[in-house]
């Protein structure tokens, strides 16, 4: 099971990774080992064997509608590699959602 | 070396309560430590000298006041920088967060600190959790204390060579797909997964969301109880954690016993990749078991051969969604110009490492449309089967015992570069993983070939993580008998008494 | 644009489907103990969990889910007995996990429908699903020329919108409304701001974003089966612009049908000055949103007992309200859609239910009030007089103590705030005259006036007495009785 190049460029560019083309070469066969080897999963009969995707079968976990104490805006934008006007200031952006 | 970095937690606790010796000495003990070896051993990111001190003074300031004072008041504990923290950084082992101070301390650490531990710093890892050496650190490697040359293991390899060197009793680290127990066991030191859901994940920077679980390091089983017993509980800022009192893990570190207990051998983690002098240090601990009065029997779990691939889908799926949210817009690293789309993946492939690329490139992949059944949900499948594997086996015997992983701590740079290689250390530890369990990892001798240490993996249903302290305390005392001595007495260079 | 929606129709049936997005109004955010209070100083309500920190973790808002559940229900949706959140997983900077935290194949409610009275007659809407979500932050765009994206140099985000508890509310698609289709899809969205308004789940203003309609378009050739490609409409932020959207996408597509194109699977946006819609992101290249189950979240089972105690709860909602009213009013369906569209439902009933007579609580406050609140640009609701207050007014209408024309003026005073009307009748002296002979010195004088109108009355053309009533109104201030008045010259001229 193999990987195109092209295909993992688009994957790049879904999770936003601008990788360089040095790694693009490298990763299509590494990443094409990997899937070879996890597709293995597929060889389980699995029909009918429902999906687990909480393991502790938790349900109904709450919390009441009730202010909670909140960060200051100071402590929310301490991190923030720019700031204007008490906001996070961020590059254009291009195409609106 | 110092008599006090080579104390266990516990005795520590009991010199600080009679008056022996301060907070403050002990905390300065381990300070002088760090700056004699970490320079080495590398498994501090951060050490928080000024904090720790201010911490250790004030706790022995409410001892003299009369105030009542914990298990782990004035004990130095090394956390895994996955943990955010007040006043110190959280890098996640990442350049994307180099120097990033979160502004809200995670909940078990908050535990610890109000229960008077000293948060001695922060340790060493894998970038976000991912690897089992910590070459994958975008800060450097960590060093094995018993051989400076060879991996601690990952992802919380610092943790576990801080403890290893005495540069601290205790160490919390995460376990995800057996990056406590692996570290701990190449270490030749304690380390447990808890039950998932039993420790909170609140302030724990998510790898994968499902698998994630905080757990103790230590010297010996009591050690890793009384930071198992301090930093677990129901917290309601996690979801996912249960409501239900802490296992009684201390009081089975103290009473190790397995007289009439079932044991069941994994049919499954033995034969072509696993090391031989492993194998033969398993062996000889399951017949010590049967020689204390435990009932041993082999049990198949069919599936769990399926474990290593399930998981390198489930895992990566969800790390590609949890590290979405590092791109440079509100915290951590911003790299390049141009517009937010542009600066985004600029920053992302500026501050993310190989494996972290590979992982959300496979995670993308596994959960995109048109091949979601196939992968991501049929993993998800897998992982029933896995469950129902152990339940089928619970049923018959009351704990499962394997190899912790195939082989000793193998050298730096031996596997950095072949992916599948490095995937192969978590074979025996995955399953717990996946199903949500209890297992431990506690020293049972060392492997000829090299004298490096190996690991015996106890694992248990979820919630009797008390059935873990009972045999691997049985276990350690047994063997301390044999021996002469712990484990860490045989060892040599940094870990050397 | 050369086709006209009339023609359109001619040749095309228009079927529509809304999605519409409501902030609920909670005290706290969907996931964490963030307050909800609009217009806060930016970025100062906000905490790890809605800023999306490494290591945060959501927690579900009981009361949240309470009021999807009461949305459903009043929908006439079946409530999953056990369901998920899923994660939605795109890159935006007002998404501050780059994920948005929402339901997928396993919405809370599904399978309900909606009826909506267009023109006396019942549609009824179908419901596919309703489910949670969380909002995002929002975003000023700086340098551009209209302070929207297209031209910004850069943009400045505040995070205190980010993880308000969002209901999205799914019709399935509406066909076979014909030309009405821009009506219905309007009735469609009144009503249901009415649902929501009266469960109290929401404030659901439009102008506020606090409701959010998305509209899809379709058309199919007359007669034809097969339903056409879909456009969706973004920004449309009134119900006049539901309407206009509709009609205006509804004539676009006939005019690319007719040219023999092919209507492309789009986002467009609407323009309320122009009235019509354009092309936005399209939808061929459909994000792939890998949505999975949340991890964070566990599964949300509402028990039996609380979706019982839910509906037993329910207010009574707007349909069973109107078959009540239009029995107990003896109204028609139109004169029904009046009072409701007028916004004036609730003060009818309470000006009811202080004394006043249906016709009459419905006249004043269909006329002179609705007019007055048109002119301030507000509702009906908002004037500053009671229904208490009109009810007394229609009482000294009745007793004969006011005619229409000071009624007027009473109900000029209390909107004025001079007072409760018995103290602007007092203080502004607008009681009927209702003493004969305070009028007859006004009469007299208006007869002695107007010799040659005296002459025409005694000679026949009784009519002309209007000359005189008018003179003799003019005289009084408008305080008299009008018929009265024509009595009293009438006798006076026997």
């Amino acid at each position: 099971m193999s990987i195109t190049r092209d295909e993992v460029a688009h994957l790049a560019r879904l999770s936003r990774l601008a990788l360089s083309d040095e790694e693009l070469d490298h990763l299509a066969p590494q990443l094409g080992q990997i899937i070879s080897a996890v597709a293995q999963v597929q060889e389980v009969a699995a029909d009918g064997i429902p999906p687990t995707s909480h393991a502790t079968g938790l349900t109904n976990v709450f919390r009441e509608d009730e202010p909670a104490p909140c960060l200051t805006p100071e402590e929310a934008l301490s991190g923030a590699p720019a700031v204007e006007m008490r906001r996070f200031k961020v590059p254009r952006i291009l195409v609106e959602e | 070396m110092d008599e006090l970095i080579t104390m266990t937690a516990a005795e520590l606790s009991a010199a600080m309560a009679a008056g022996e010796v301060s907070a403050a000495e002990v905390t300065t003990a381990h300070l002088d430590r760090i700056a004699a070896v970490d320079d080495k051993v590398r498994a501090f990111l951060h050490v928080a000298a000024d904090e720790a001190l201010a911490q250790a003074r004030e706790v022995d300031s409410k001892r003299q006041a009369g105030e009542p004072l914990g298990p782990l008041a004035g004990v130095p504990v090394a956390v895994k920088d996955l943990f955010t923290t007040l006043g110190m950084p959280t890098t996640c082992g990442s350049k994307i967060l180099e120097g990033w101070r979160p502004p809200y301390e995670s909940t078990i650490t908050r535990r610890l600190r109000d229960a008077g531990a000293v948060l001695i710093g922060k340790t060493n890892m894998d970038e976000f959790a991912m690897g089992s050496s910590t070459e994958n650190s975008g800060f450097g490697a960590s060093h094995n204390p018993w051989d400076l040359d060879k991996v601690p293991g990952g992802s919380s390899g610092g943790s576990a060579a801080a403890v290893a060197a005495y540069e601290a009793p205790l160490a919390l680290g995460t376990d995800t797909g057996g990056s406590i127990r692996q570290p701990a066991a190449v270490c030749g030191i304690v380390g447990t997964k808890p039950t998932y859901g039993g420790s909170s994940r609140y302030g724990v920077v998510a790898f994968a969301s499902s698998l994630d679980t905080p757990g103790p390091f230590g010297r010996t089983v009591l050690d890793a109880a009384l930071l198992h017993e301090a930093m677990s509980g129901h917290d309601p800022m996690d979801s996912t954690s249960i409501d239900a009192p802490v296992p009684p893990v201390v009081e089975a570190a103290r009473h190790g016993d397995v007289a009439g207990l079932r044991i069941g051998v994994v049919t499954e983690f033995s034969g072509d990749g696993y090391q031989p002098g492993v194998m033969a240090r398993f062996t000889e601990a399951v017949e010590l078991l049967e020689s204390l009065g435990a009932k041993v029997t082999e049990i198949s779990c069919p599936h769990f051969k399926y474990a290593l691939p399930a998981y390198y889908l489930i895992a990566p799926s969800e790390a590609s969604s949890n590290l979405a949210r590092f791109d440079g817009m509100r915290y951590g690293l911003r790299a390049g110009t141009g517009s937010a789309e542009e600066v985004m993946a600029l920053t992302r492939a500026a501050g993310f490492g190989a494996e972290v690329k590979r992982r959300i490139i496979l995670g993308t992949y596994a959960l995109s449309s048109g091949y979601y059944d196939a992968y991501y949900g049929k993993a998800q499948q897998v992982r029933t089967l896995i469950i129902r594997d152990f339940d089928a086996a619970f049923g018959q015997v009351d704990v499962l015992v394997s190899p912790v992983t195939p082989t000793t701590a193998f050298p730096l740079g031996e596997r950095a570069d072949d992916p599948m290689a490095m995937y192969l250390a978590d074979l025996c530890t995955i399953p717990t993983d996946l199903a949500g369990n209890a297992a431990i990892s506690v020293p049972c001798g060392l492997a000829d070939e090299d004298g490096l240490p190996a690991g015996l993996q106890v694992m248990a249903p979820p919630l009797a993580d008390d059935r873990l302290y009972r045999v691997a305390a049985a276990v350690e005392a047994a063997l301390e008998q044999r021996w002469g001595h712990p484990l860490l007495a045989e060892a040599k260079g940094l870990t050397a008494k | 644009m050369t086709v006209s929606y009339e023609a359109a129709l001619g040749r095309y049936e228009p079927v529509f489907g809304l999605e519409t997005h409501v902030e609920l109004g909670t005290r706290t955010k969907m996931f964490c103990g963030c307050g909800t209070t609009f217009g806060a100083e930016p970025n100062s309500q906000t905490c790890p969990v809605c800023l999306g920190l490494p290591g945060s973790l959501p927690v579900v808002n009981r009361v949240a889910i309470e009021f999807a559940i009461k949305i459903g229900l009043a929908l006439n949706c079946s409530i999953a007995s056990w369901c998920r959140f899923a994660r939605k997983n795109y890159f935006y900077p007002d998404m501050p996990k780059n994920f948005q935290i929402s339901q997928y194949d396993e919405p809370l409610c599904v399978d309900g429908y909606l009826d909506v009275a267009v023109g006396g007659k019942t549609v009824r809407v179908g419901i596919e699903r309703v489910h949670l979500e969380e909002d995002t932050g929002k975003s000023l765009h700086v340098g551009g020329a209209t302070g929207r994206i297209h031209g910004a140099e850069y943009s400045l985000v505040d995070y205190n919108r980010a993880g308000i508890p969002l209901v999205e509310i799914v019709t399935r698609p509406v066909p076979g409304t014909g030309f009405l289709a821009p009506e219905v899809a309007r009735a469609y969205v009144t009503e249901l701001r009415d649902v929501l308004r009266t469960l109290g789940v929401s404030d659901v203003r439009m102008e506020e974003g606090s409701l959010r309609c998305d509209v899809n378009t379709s058309l199919s050739a007359r007669g034809s089966s097969v339903w056409g490609t879909r456009t969706e409409t973004k920004n449309v932020n009134s119900l006049r612009s539901v309407e206009r959207a509709i009609r205006s996408e509804v004539a676009r597509q006939a005019e690319v049908l007719d040219d023999g194109g092919r209507v492309i699977q789009e986002t467009r946006h609407f323009h309320e000055d122009t009235g019509v819609t354009t092309s936005g992101r399209s939808k061929e290249e459909a994000q792939d949103y890998r949505y999975f189950p949340e991890p964070d979240l566990v599964p949300v089972a509402p028990a039996e007992e609380w979706v019982k105690s839910i509906a037993a709860s329910l207010p009574e909602l707007p349909s069973a309200r109107r078959a009540r009213l239009i029995e107990a009013w003896s109204l028609s369906e139109l004169e029904f859609e009046a009072l409701r569209n007028a916004g004036a439902l609730d003060v009818v009933e309470a000006t009811i239910a202080h004394g006043a007579s249906p016709a009459d609580a419905r006249k004043w406050w269909l006329g002179e009030l609705a007019r007055r609140a048109n002119d301030a640009g507000i509702d009906v609701s908002e004037l500053p007089i009671t229904p208490a207050q009109v009810a007394r007014v229609a009482e000294l209408v009745a007793a004969g103590t006011l005619n229409d024309r000071l009624a007027r003026q009473v109900i000029d005073g209390v909107l004025d705030e001079e007072g409760t009307p018995d103290e602007v009748v007092a203080a502004r002296g607008l009681a009927v005259v209702s003493d004969d002979s305070a009028l007859l010195g006004a009469i007299d004088e208006a007869i002695a006036a107007n010799p040659d109108v005296v002459a025409r009355i005694r000679s026949g053309k009784v009519q002309a007495a209007g000359v005189l009533v008018g003179s003799v109104m003019k005289a009084t201030g408008g305080k008299a009785d009008a018929a009265r008045v024509r009595e009293l010259i009438m006798e006076r001229l026997a």
